[in-house]
């Protein structure tokens, strides 16, 4: 075990994953002669070369459908966009390819990859560069998405999903990259998809919280605990498969929920949650599921602008206080 | 134990098909029931495990009675077969038209709701301006499972939806508390204790629901077939008046403007004796006794329409004169038709008296949901036996109509005697 950064333990599961399998290979921009623009592939190209780690031309579309039909035979792409709001550009490829490729080929054609990179907000860089697309992907029958939200579930879910033989969308949060946490140097510390993490124990409320929202939420938590409300944070961690029978035990337990979420709230991932609870746990609800969501705008420029439009320890406070009838 | 028939209100076990740890699923044949028509099969209402049998073979159980639980293997059912219990005795609502065999299982194949009483399909209570009971799910199924009757239950998250906590407070005997208030302490008095001046509350009484046992449910019922809905009983005795009215006499020459009349003194004393007889301050709710923390007493006024009862809220914690003067008020004020409704709805008890028509005894009819009216009649002079002989004391009769749905013969006696004893003696009102 070692202290180290999220970018850090993003770049262990990546060598270490290469030094394994000699089919995974990484490309994008910018991530072999500048090590990454948020250098996560520091020191990739060195060790294992221009063959396995491959600088692209900046065209979304285009390296994405090399990685679908390098996949289809037999190779195990790492895709990474510089950050995830130019993968909008590839979503062709992504979705109509790679999420449907074993589906319509009757099988035949497994699409071992991994397409990674920076999501969510970012800091001021405005509507175009700020945004959380976890809920388009997770819509897609044949998509895996993952978001992880410590530096060990970052090593331990990237380890899998590259082991893993179906596309995943492997989102980090790009404000995270710094934070530090205890990781696992074992070369199989693997955490398996489609298992949640209950990150603090509690028993009068739940929040569902996931990336950026674990730790905001966990704050939130502690500032409940002093005025006496006991909550308990769960992390998904992957959103598809998504692990809602430790939602429900939770629910069950406590019977309130809240669920925060960077992301805008129409059609988001936690009116997914909310739906699930209420056909799964209706009968354990003693209060109506309440949303924390982003903003229902483009995220503004303007730093005070910006943090409205980010969910925050008060508001979450607020929103378990509401739950619990304490107001 | 589900509704096997149009008219069943119980069912015996005749057979279990299933052992305790067989798996069972939805719809199969559980057990056999003799309802009052025939013996009819049940089918399980979920799958799962057959966990615990709570009812054996030859014993019956009400309708919505817990009677067996299914649930996963190793799901625990310790809470819920403990809660079984309570629940066995105090019967579920008959009224509920669902089943309410417990539906431990979480398996998302079997979403077998568990039943609720105070669905829609049951005359609605005043919890909601618009009739309608709101009650979060988990509240519903709580009070389904131990059987409590959501319409006695106060709702105190918003808008009066009934929540956990309300329900647990209700479980736990705890005081029902009115929308959105905190829980707060559960005042205890002895009236003997209490300071002749104390500021009292003009609110209506708070108040504790208790469970009605199965005795108390049969009492009633079988009571309520020969007599009506509101069975009366009545319960007489003399009272010897001199001492209280020498009392009066006396408050009244320290200072005239008090004016204190005999019916104050009688309704303060009777606020005393139901702080001392807990049992009568009730109402009879169907499945629950209601029982009041503070004597709210209903004064009845005739007026040239007919008849009114204000409510002196409170009297066991007022003062005679605080009393008196209340009374006035209110008496008037009825007269010319004033009286604003929280003056007059809600008393936990009444006290009419004819004594200035020179009635000598009569019996009142209870102002339901009170439990009980005390009929006062004309104080005079009559000889009676003191120390073997003959002497003229000032004599009332007083006679006590009893809900006996609530009230029994014994309670009622005792309230009475405790009455007798302080108006004939009220030096027990400052002691």
């Amino acid at each position: 075990m070692a202290l180290v950064t999220m970018r850090e333990a993003l770049n262990q599961a990546l060598r270490e994953e290469m030094r394994r399998d000699e089919n995974v290979f990484l490309m994008g921009e910018e991530v072999a002669e500048y090590q990454g623009a948020y250098k996560v592939t520091k020191g990739l190209l060195e060790e294992l070369g221009p063959k396995r780690v491959i600088d692209t031309p900046i065209t979304e579309l285009g390296f994405a459908g090399l990685g679908v039909g390098a996949a289809m035979v037999g190779l195990r792409p790492i895709v990474e966009f510089m950050t995830f709001n130019f993968s909008i550009l590839a979503t062709d490829q992504i979705i109509n390819s790679a999420a449907k490729m074993l589906y319509m080929s009757g099988g035949q054609f497994k699409i071992p990859i991994v397409f990674r990179g920076p999501g969510g907000s970012a800091f001021q860089v405005s509507s175009q560069h700020s945004q959380a697309l976890e809920s388009w992907f997770a819509y897609f029958p044949g998509l895996k998405v993952v978001m992880p939200s410590t530096p060990a579930d970052a090593k331990g879910l990237l380890k899998s999903s590259i082991r893993d033989d179906d596309p995943v969308i492997f989102i980090e949060q790009e404000r995270m990259y710094g934070n530090k946490g205890e990781v696992s140097d074992d070369p199989d510390f693997l955490i398996p998809l489609g298992v949640a993490d209950i990150k603090r124990e509690g028993t009068d409320a739940t929040i569902v919280a996931r990336s950026l929202m674990v730790p905001v939420a966990l704050k939130a938590a502690e500032k409940l605990q002093e005025q006496g409300v006991s909550c308990e944070v769960v992390d998904p961690r992957t959103i598809r498969p998504l692990d809602i029978d430790t939602i429900i035990q939770s629910v069950k337990k406590t019977n309130r929920v809240v669920i925060a979420e960077e992301s805008h709230p129409f059609c988001g991932v936690a009116a997914e949650i909310s739906a699930e609870i209420m056909e799964r746990a209706f009968d354990y609800l003693d209060a109506p599921v309440k949303r924390v969501s982003g903003g229902d705008v483009p995220m503004p420029y303007a730093k005070n602008l910006e943090e409205l439009a980010i969910p925050n320890v008060d508001q979450i406070v607020a929103a378990v206080r509401e739950v619990a009838y304490l107001d | 134990m589900p509704k096997l028939s149009p008219t069943m209100e119980e069912g015996q076990l005749s057979r279990w098909l299933k052992k305790e740890g067989d798996k069972v699923s939805m719809g199969e044949p559980l057990a056999e029931i003799d309802t009052d028509k025939a013996t009819m099969e049940m089918q399980a209402l979920g799958s799962g495990v057959l966990r615990k049998i709570l009812i054996q073979e030859g014993e019956s159980a009400p309708l919505g009675q817990l009677i067996a639980i299914i649930g996963e293997p190793d799901e625990d059912i310790s809470a819920l077969a403990s809660k079984a219990a309570p629940a066995a005795k105090a019967a579920a609502p008959a009224s509920s038209p669902e089943p309410a065999l417990a539906e431990a299982a979480s398996d998302k194949n079997s979403p077998a709701a568990p039943s609720v009483s105070g669905n829609g399909k049951e005359p609605a209570p005043a919890q909601s301006s618009s009739g309608r009971l709101i009650v979060s799910p988990l509240a519903a199924r709580m009070a389904a499972e131990s059987g409590i009757d959501l319409r006695s239950v106060a709702g105190s998250g918003p808008g009066g939806r009934i929540i956990k906590r309300d329900v647990e407070d209700l479980m736990a005997g705890q005081t029902a508390k009115g929308p959105g208030t905190q829980s707060g302490q559960t005042h205890l008095r002895a009236v003997e204790n209490l300071p002749v001046q104390k500021p009292a509350t003009a609110e209506a009484s708070a108040y504790r629901d208790q469970p009605a046992t199965e005795m108390r449910r049969t009492i009633a019922k079988r009571l309520v077939t020969s007599l009506g809905p509101v069975p009366h009983f009545f319960l007489t005795t003399e009272i010897e008046m001199d001492r209280a009215a020498e009392m009066r006499k006396g408050i009244n020459e320290l200072d005239p403007d008090l004016k204190i009349s005999v019916n104050d003194i009688i309704i303060k004393v009777a606020a005393a004796a139901l702080m001392q007889n807990p049992q009568v301050n009730a109402s009879f709710q169907d499945k629950i006794v209601r029982y009041y923390e503070q004597a709210d007493i209903g004064v009845a006024v005739a007026i040239d329409e007919g008849l009114i009862t204000p409510i002196v809220r409170a009297a066991d914690q007022k003062s005679l004169s605080e009393i008196a003067s209340e009374v006035r008020d209110l008496a008037e004020r009825a007269r010319n038709r004033k009286l604003k409704p929280e003056e007059y709805l809600g008393a936990t008890f009444s006290v009419s008296n004819l004594g200035m028509f020179g009635v000598d005894e009569f019996t009142a009819i209870i102002n339901p949901p009170e439990a009980a009216i005390l009929a006062v009649g004309a104080m005079t002079p009559k000889p009676v036996v003191r120390n073997n002989e003959i002497v003229i004391r000032q004599m009332m009769r007083v006679t006590m109509s009893c809900d006996h749905r609530v009230v029994d013969g014994a309670t009622g006696a005792k309230f009475l005697q405790t009455f007798k004893k302080i108006l004939e003696n009220p030096l027990f009102l400052v002691v």
